[in-house]
């Protein structure tokens, strides 16, 4: 049986257009982007045109884009790469750019990470509170991976652009949903990924506004400006081009997502008694759910539905190596025990999701029977 | 190493030994302040043997399996051998676990200790 794929924001499956697109860079046209004869010229000219597709969707300049090894890399580098001073982020931010920060913090920099409401949003105020006369970056993200809260981004472009501090956003979970037009955002550093996006893992990139001073993390060769070097990953790019190009012909399902995840929190929070949402529920990805259950554990309620052919994720501290529960749970003032998160994506269907309906229900019951809950 | 062995599933997905038992003559409750997890363990004795043992666990499924395993390893034990039961003998019916998991069979071996100490406590009080 297909399995019901309600994990969508860990990541997305590829698309066989992508696909299709990248079977003759590891077929045929292998060359090296940067070797001066035909095959590698044409490896050169489909490296270019990606970087032109997605320019267009950032409304940049293909000169602005720099590819990466993942978003992951891509937050470092718009961290890391940043000159010396203050820095200003939420507690919510995706462990790339928390656990970036946290790095700068213990080797003595300044760094604010910003408290959000109780709904996972951060308040504009707050930010505006916190700079200082030496705050060289704010880095918000622009939709939470965990609760989809959505951040005022807009404002906080508006408030930002006058002055002499560089805006970053981790933009990894918007880009299927929300504008990421940069110029009306304005923002000076934007992360984005290909395997969220129905493109290939490994592969990430960071928008570098004109005349941002950024550093290296990595050091190498001249490829992409000397900011990322390494030999380009000309299939993965050429995946990734094509995954943006994707994604305007299937902006048209956004509402239908958006009608399944409402049905999914609707439904989950009248037939199970004792479970609550988790994040704002009109600031919210059409595609995020996450709900929190009384008397049943996270991982549990993972791997019983697993079990049903169901794959999702939890925000529990049962599924991660140090035992913590999640920071973003935590930061919203739940301890995140009872966390199941159920991401959307372009394949599911109403069917699946009345399923879903159907046994999420008896698996809670079940739990909550071995807890002593029911 | 697989995230979780086949034992583990069979055990979570069908404890044996899931319930309360009334009137218990030993109650063991322990809770992971940490990752949250309760267990519970209630015990039945009969001529200084386990007669019965059952649980209650609020938990990942490694912790709900182990609760389950080491009911299993209790059964039919006298008071003296069950306080024997260690850990590890649970991590080794249950198979390869990650390292963040192995603290749920201690967290096991604990409230089986805790009922065997309250049946104790409460028996030294009839004699």
């Amino acid at each position: 049986m297909k399995p019901i794929y309600l994990d969508n924001a860990a990541t997305t499956p590829l698309d066989e257009e992508v696909l299709d697109e990248m079977m003759r860079f590891f077929k045929q046209d292998y060359g090296n982007a940067s070797s001066i004869h035909r095959l590698g010229q044409r490896a050169r000219e489909a490296v270019e045109k990606a970087r032109e597709i997605i320019a267009g969707f950032l409304n940049c300049s293909p000169s602005e884009i720099v590819f990466t090894g993942s978003a992951t890399e891509s937050d470092n580098l718009a961290i890391l790469g940043v000159r010396k001073g203050h820095i200003i982020t939420t507690n919510i931010e995706h462990p790339a750019v928390f656990n970036a920060c946290s790095h700068l913090e213990k080797m003595g920099f300044e760094v604010d990470f910003c408290p959000v409401s109780k709904l996972g949003i951060v308040e504009v105020e707050e930010i505006k509170k916190k700079i200082k006369e030496n705050t060289v970056l704010v880095s918000v993200m622009y939709a939470n991976n965990e609760i989809g809260a959505i951040q005022p981004i807009l404002e906080l472009g508006e408030f930002l652009k006058d002055k002499d501090i560089y805006f970053h956003t981790d933009a990894v979970q918007a880009v299927n949903f929300l504008d990421c037009d940069v110029k009306k955002l304005n923002v000076d550093l934007m992360t984005l990924s290909a395997h969220k996006i129905y493109g290939p893992k490994g592969i990430g990139a960071l928008y570098v506004k004109q005349g941002v001073e950024l550093n290296p993390v990595l050091f190498g060769g001249p490829q992409e400006k000397g900011l990322r070097p390494g030999t380009e990953n000309v299939p993965l790019i050429v995946g990734f081009g094509k995954a943006i190009e994707l994604i305007e012909k299937h902006k048209k399902n956004i509402p239908f997502i958006k009608k399944l995840r409402d049905k999914l929190i609707d439904s989950i929070l009248i037939q199970i008694p004792n479970s609550e949402l988790n994040g704002s529920k009109e600031q919210r990805l059409p595609n995020n759910v996450n709900v929190s259950f009384k008397g049943a554990e996270g991982e549990a309620i993972v791997i019983a539905l697993d079990q049903k052919g169901i794959a999702c994720s939890t925000g529990s501290a049962c599924s991660s190596g140090s035992l913590e529960p999640s920071h973003v749970l935590s930061a919203l003032g739940n301890k995140g025990h009872g966390s199941l998160r159920l991401t959307l994506g372009r394949n599911n269907t109403e069917k699946e999701i009345d399923k879903v309906l159907e046994i999420l229900p008896e698996v809670i019951k079940d739990l909550r029977k071995v807890s002593g809950h029911s | 190493m697989k995230y979780y062995s086949k034992k583990v599933l069979n055990h979570f997905l069908k404890p044996k030994h899931l319930g309360k038992i009334k009137n218990p003559d030993g109650t063991g409750s322990t809770q992971n302040l940490k990752c949250g997890d309760v267990m519970k363990i209630y015990i039945k004795v009969e001529k200084d043997k386990i007669k019965d043992i059952k649980f209650e666990t609020l938990g990942c499924a490694h912790a709900i399996a182990s609760s389950d395993l080491i009911c299993d390893l209790a059964l039919g034990k006298t008071i003296a051998q069950a306080k024997k039961i260690k850990f590890k003998q649970v991590l080794k019916e249950l198979g390869d676990m990650p390292p963040q998991k192995i603290h749920c069979t201690s967290l096991a071996e604990y409230a089986l200790k805790e009922a065997i100490k309250d049946y104790e406590n409460k028996s030294a009080h009839l004699v």
